[in-house]
């Protein structure tokens, strides 16, 4: 079944267009990892399948569950079983980590107990009555992300750059859990699907993906396995991968 | 004195509209005037005095002597006042009494067109008082209420004292107080306005000796129609004292003039004032005025004001964990009016956040 699926999309923001004829296709179970150069469209694409009212839509549509929700708002398409990660989460003033968590929470069918239960795992307790995303620090911002993620138990996750600029311990801690909240550890049926955005590829010694995806300059560019793909960027760097991924197709 | 286990006449009322439960488990006393006339004075403990300005002045000698004496050392001039129709509470704490359970007041406007009243606290060296005054009107009420309260925080003494407001549209309150905080003795003050369709102009004062501290906390929330404005204005009169003023002003239609001002007159004070508004309406304004006075080299002062709509990013944040857009509102403007209030009894905190909820409930 597919959980994913957006057709000819075109983004922009004010004047400026940023995708064009974007075009992705995710079955559930599957985990899509996303590279691209900075300024390439990785995080528009995700801000625009969540319904970041910024990210203006001029052009196809996006399908969650066999059902358009091109025009729906953000929390609708969450309510439907959609999560993201935010690489730089906003700081809210006066709005506790605590009070948000709660409605995780209930998202997600929890009981009061679990919000300590993983708070602990991600060794966060110490920032449940803190401002949130205020004064966090990196490693705090990329924890309090996945614990609120963990907390709604979506279907289908985005995660917008988990692993930039955490340290070793915190990448083992937050790849090991993201690992099982996808159930890739396991010998079970994968059920949860989603989009990992990565400029180095760390999350990836902790996930596996099934596919992994090139955008450049608005638009997908390459679809294939991702540690190919990632083999070649490493190597190559975006310019070259690109010329390599267009002679392949030709 | 009277001292009863229930308050009567007061049933009939809305009370906990401000957070108001007379009931012993949640007071210490209680007082409760209508209109001009004062239909309840009781206090639940031997250490709380509570008894009318009059029944004051005719028991104590030294009440006379007081009567004026914090506005004179707020405003540098003489005041008189005018003994004649005096009414209103006087409320003592006999010295190191020290209770948790907040007196509680209320002051309610139904058919006089002008309630005008006189109110005196004392805090006696080294006791704990707090206070908690509602006032509100009959929905039909088209007058004024217009309060002077003085306060007596003694050498090590602390008061807090917790007013709320609930007018409707119809009414317009003029409620001034003046406090004289002495050597090491803590002034905390929380103005929270409720429904705040009407005309309301505030001024809280005080005059702080060595080593003295002062808090005001306002939260303000003005609709559409209604004029609010405050200033605070803090002296800092003697060494070592220093002062905190935080006010939250919403506006969803409403004009708000949130005034702070702190004046440094003694070596080593020193004072911060907080003063923040949220325009959640393109009508209605909010204006602050934070003001900063130095009248010694020696001093302190610092503030920080700001004034602007919620940020569209931080209601996206919310709406990514599953809430509403109003509900991601509401959230955010809870935050805003969330101020940390130090040193308050539990039994007071809970009474605030409940008055917050109202607060929320009015906006939405």
């Amino acid at each position: 079944m597919d959980i994913l699926r957006v057709v000819n999309l075109g983004v922009k923001v004010g004047r400026r267009k940023i995708l064009e004829n974007v075009n992705l296709y995710i079955k559930s179970g599957e985990v899509f990892a996303l590279f691209g150069p900075n300024g390439s469209g990785k995080s528009t694409l995700l801000n625009a399948i969540v319904g970041n009212p910024i990210y203006e839509i001029y052009s196809g549509r996006i399908m969650f569950k066999k059902r358009d929700i091109t025009n729906i708002s953000t929390d609708k398409r969450i309510k439907l079983g959609m999560g993201i990660f935010l690489q730089n989460p906003p700081k809210v003033g006066g709005v506790k980590l605590i009070d948000v968590l709660r409605h995780c929470a209930k998202m997600g069918g929890y009981s009061r107990e679990k919000i300590f239960e993983f708070a602990k795992k991600l060794k966060l307790e110490n920032c449940l009555y803190r401002e949130i995303n205020n004064g966090f620090s990196g490693g705090e911002l990329k924890r309090s992300e996945l614990l609120q993620i963990m907390l709604m138990n979506p279907e289908f996750i985005m995660l917008d750059e988990p692993d930039s600029g955490v340290d070793l311990e915190n990448l083992a801690l937050i790849g090991e859990i993201i690992s099982d909240f996808f159930e890739r550890g396991k010998d079970s049926n994968h059920e949860k699907s989603g989009i990992i955005i990565t400029h180095q590829g760390h999350i990836l010694d902790f996930v596996n993906a099934d596919y992994g995806a090139v955008i450049y300059d608005g638009r997908i560019v390459c679809i294939g396995d991702p540690s190919d793909i990632l083999k070649q960027i490493r190597k190559n760097g975006y310019e070259r991968c690109l010329t390599r991924c267009l002679r392949e197709i030709k | 004195m009277s001292k009863g286990n229930k308050v009567e006449n007061m049933d009939e009322f809305q009370f906990k509209e401000v957070g108001l439960d007379f009931s012993k488990k949640t007071s210490s006393g209680a007082f409760f005037q209508e209109d001009l006339t004062i239909k309840e004075l009781v206090s639940f403990l031997d250490g709380i005095e509570i008894i009318s300005i009059q029944e004051a002045i005719k028991r104590y000698d030294w009440v006379l002597e007081y009567l004026g004496k914090p506005f004179e050392a707020n405003l540098g001039m003489k005041i008189k006042v005018n003994l004649d129709d005096l009414t209103g509470y006087f409320i003592r704490s006999l010295p190191n009494t020290r209770v948790d359970l907040p007196v509680q007041i209320c002051f309610y406007l139904k058919n006089v067109r002008r309630q005008k009243t006189y109110n005196m606290v004392v805090v006696e060296e080294g006791s704990q008082l707090n206070i908690i005054s509602g006032c509100l009107s009959h929905r039909n009420a088209t007058g004024s209420h217009v309060g002077s309260t003085e306060y007596f925080i003694k050498r090590n003494a602390k008061l807090t004292f917790t007013m709320i407001h609930s007018w409707n549209q119809n009414v317009r309150a003029i409620p001034k107080s003046a406090a004289l905080v002495e050597d090491n003795a803590t002034f905390i003050s929380n103005y929270i306005v409720i429904n705040p369709a009407s005309h309301i102009k505030a001024n809280p004062m005080a005059c702080l000796n060595s080593n003295a501290r002062a808090t005001f906390n306002s939260i303000i929330v003005g609709l559409k129609g209604s004029y609010i404005d405050l200033g605070v204005k803090v002296l800092l009169n003697g060494a070592g004292s220093c002062a905190e003023i935080t006010s939250r002003a919403v506006s969803k239609g409403g004009n708000i003039i949130a005034r702070g001002c702190i004046i440094g007159k003694a070596e080593k004070t020193r004072g911060h004032l907080d003063c923040k508004g949220l325009m959640l309406s393109n009508h209605g304004q909010i204006h602050a005025i934070p003001e900063l006075e130095a009248r010694n080299p020696h001093v302190e002062l610092s503030h920080e004001a700001a004034i602007g709509k919620i940020a569209d990013e931080e209601i996206f944040y919310l709406m990514t964990r599953g809430l509403s857009r109003d509900e991601a509102t509401s959230i955010v403007v809870r935050g805003f009016m969330d101020v940390e209030i130090k040193g308050l009894p539990k039994v007071l905190r809970s009474a605030i956040k409940e008055t917050l909820r109202l607060v929320e409930k009015s906006l939405f």
